[in-house]
């Protein structure tokens, strides 16, 4: 683990696992694409409009996966100091807020042929939208402050307390009364989907999940290599100045 | 293509968002990823690598020490390994 966490042995392992990862990534939202569109049956009430949720439910997951990420690593940031976990941090950011998009529109785009509005300010719908909200936040802190020392240590801070939302995010629909369907999957009793739309949720869910790590194991990999470059080329202006 | 009923629009529409979307990030990711190895790539031809991957090569070749009349004294741009951590 100690070794993993050396940014040039990551960057060699990362090097060997992406080719795999991809093919993977492609194979598995092959199989699932498939399965949404010519094996699974339509819904007894939604009709086939249930096919959003194969594509709106792994971005949900995915968002909230995404931010806690970001804090757990902004933990090992701000007590280890370790540059890897700075590194994870940032790069998750862009990619959690893309998912947090995706599961927005889709959710709105179902809501309107179901619930009969795109929108509406109920506690799911809202906590969500202040998710998307800090992952932009996350964002411009880090691209705001120049040292990447100093812009780590406050954006870890605003992650670690922008997580309160992960729990609310997740426990809305039973705390408050919302317009979104209560918990179908994980919940106490186990889901009561039926398997012919469970299984192609849980290969698009498989899919999204490789791809996310994919792209955040690309993303890690060009964050390492620009604070190279730019420490390398420090290095060659003071030596200049030197000279 | 299946039949996607009356609201096929609004599945289309989903998919069509996720997919632009989703494309917009792997672009964006995978051309930044491009762009920081071609980078690292030239600095290194021009000579420049990083304190640690000087001091490996260092030691991988046997140095003569510079025979110059003015010895200088080692300036802390010189390659050098770091410090272990205690």
């Amino acid at each position: 683990m100690w070794n993993l966490a050396n940014p040039t042995r990551f960057l060699s392992i990362a090097d060997r696992i992406i080719p795999w990862l991809a093919g993977l990534t492609f194979l598995l939202l092959g199989i699932g694409l498939y399965l949404a569109f010519f094996v699974a049956p339509p819904d007894y009430q939604q009709g086939e409009t249930v096919k959003i949720m194969f594509v709106h439910v792994p971005s949900a997951w995915l968002a909230m996966f995404g931010y806690t990420l970001i804090a757990v690593a902004s933990i090992g940031s701000l007590v280890w100091r370790h540059p890897l976990a700075d590194v994870a941090a940032k790069t998750a950011a862009p990619i959690g807020a893309t998912f947090t998009f995706v599961a927005l529109v889709t959710g709105s785009l179902w809501g309107k042929p179901m619930w009969g509005t795109y929108w509406v300010w109920d506690a799911r719908l809202t906590s969500m939208l202040v998710l998307f909200l800090l992952y932009l936040g996350l964002i411009a802190l880090w691209q705001s402050i120049e040292e990447p020392g100093r812009a780590g240590r406050a954006a870890a801070i605003l992650a670690i307390v922008g997580f309160v939302n992960v729990p609310i995010i997740h426990f809305s629909v039973n705390w408050w009364n919302t317009l979104h369907q209560p918990a179908s999957i994980f919940r106490v009793g186990g889901p009561t989907i039926d398997p012919s739309l469970l299984t192609p949720l849980f290969v698009m869910a498989a899919g999204f999940t490789l791809l996310f790590v994919l792209l955040h194991l690309i993303a890690m990999r060009a964050e390492i290599l620009r604070r190279r470059v730019h420490a390398l080329r420090q290095m060659h202006v003071e030596h200049a100045a030197a000279a | 293509m299946p039949d996607l009923g009356p609201h096929a629009v609004f599945i289309w529409a989903a998919y069509g968002v996720t997919l632009v979307t989703v494309v917009a990030l792997v672009i964006a990711i995978v051309s930044d990823d491009r762009r920081q190895r071609r980078l690292i790539a030239e600095l290194e031809r021009q000579g420049l690598t990083r304190r640690s991957a000087k001091a490996a090569t260092a030691k991988a070749a046997t140095v003569k020490p510079a025979a110059s009349a003015k010895p200088k004294p080692a300036s802390a741009k010189t390659p050098r390994a770091r410090k272990p951590k205690a």
